[in-house]
């Protein structure tokens, strides 16, 4: 019973706002004139909804508008966001993980023994894996130095960026 | 939504370092920004405060509204999140007044307004105290609807739904400032007929 009250309100909001399809529109309307309970119910949803949009707006104070112009005074428009992200800095970062990304697929894809295929069991018995000696091999050691030089040279170009713009604001 | 220069010229002249242009902004939509914040505040005090905070954000923040949709819309946005924080930071109970204490709270209102206010206001002063009765939720949707002339995909935009949850929200606002005008001003409304 509830439930079909609401879809009758919710047709005849949709009704009321112009929204119904033109189908639907004809079908309200001929509801509306042959049926009681819903002429009844489009009266007076049709009186609130003239009743809100006659209805007054609330007005601040005469001295509003010359109170936000003296607080804006005291402020600059901030730049545009736009204007201050560094593309080439995004740009660095993203070229920065996805050298780092390739460079381990690159080393993992080394170790592996392609021709030990054809047996259920690993070539290698994961839990016996020294992770230390990765670390030994001269290649991988260069790989993280280039990485960690490039993500030192990044945050040096943010950190001189942001203390210019801090020098051109003071 | 009123003669004289549209509003991306005043942005424009504004831009360009014109800042007494912003003015024009400003009378423009006071009213509309006063109303909205004065739905979330329910204090004419709090509502000048926070709208003036308002237009100083939207000013600062000019050079980032790229006019893909209406300066209002983008406005009302901040009036959104702005409103939020305030409620937040007082910590007001945003409920609805849809609960018993606070229908006893409307009532005592509602007696003292019977009294002193209601018999002598305007049939629009009715409808503004039947929105003030919302939640502050149900009472913005129907100002945006209504009196700030948002569309319902504006609306969704503005309170960061779906335009169909939006319009699900505005009928469920409606049908409960219905229930509050037939409850509190129903001697009104018949007057009215």
């Amino acid at each position: 019973m509830e439930e079909n009250k609401n879809n009758v309100d919710d047709r005849l909001w949709e009704f009321i706002d112009g929204q119904s399809s033109i189908e639907e529109a004809s079908a309200i309307e001929k509801l509306i004139e042959t049926n009681k309970q819903w002429k009844e119910k489009y009266r007076e949803l049709l009186e609130l909804h003239q009743l809100v949009q006659s209805s007054a707006l609330e007005e601040p104070s005469l001295r509003f508008t010359k109170n936000v112009m003296e607080e804006i005074a005291k402020y600059q428009i901030a730049p545009a966001a736009k204007a201050y992200i560094n593309n080439k800095i995004i740009w660095g970062i993203g070229i920065f993980f996805i050298t780092l990304f390739v460079g381990f697929l690159i080393y993992g894809f080394g170790q592996v023994d392609w021709n030990a295929g054809g047996n259920d069991k690993l070539p290698i018995d994961i839990s016996k894996v020294d992770y230390g000696k990765f670390f030994n091999n001269t290649y991988v050691n260069v790989f993280m130095m280039i990485n960690v030089v490039l993500g030192l040279m990044l945050l040096d170009r943010y950190l001189a960026a942001k203390k210019k713009k801090l020098q051109k604001e003071a | 939504m009123s003669a004289g220069p549209s509003d991306s010229e005043i942005i424009s002249l504004v831009l360009k370092g014109d800042h007494n242009a912003y003015a024009l902004l400003v009378e423009r939509y006071k009213s509309y920004v006063f109303t909205l914040t004065f739905r979330f505040t329910k204090n004419r005090e709090d509502a000048e405060e926070v709208s003036q905070d308002i237009f100083v954000k939207a000013y600062r923040s000019l050079a980032d509204f790229k006019g893909t949709a209406k300066f209002s819309t983008w406005l009302y946005t901040i009036v959104n999140t702005t409103c939020i924080t305030f409620l937040r930071k007082k910590r007001l109970d945003v409920k609805s007044l849809d609960d018993e204490r606070t229908f006893e709270v409307a009532d005592n209102q509602d007696s003292g307004l019977r009294a002193n206010q209601v018999e002598q206001k305007s049939r629009l002063n009715m409808v503004n105290q039947a929105i003030a009765l919302l939640s502050p939720d149900d009472a913005e949707i129907i100002t945006l609807f209504y009196k700030n002339e948002q569309s319902l995909e504006e609306i969704s935009q503005i309170l960061g739904v779906e335009a169909n949850t939006a319009k699900v929200r505005l009928h469920r606002a409606r049908t409960r400032l219905k229930e509050k005008m037939e409850r509190y001003f129903s001697e009104e409304i018949k007057d009215l007929h």
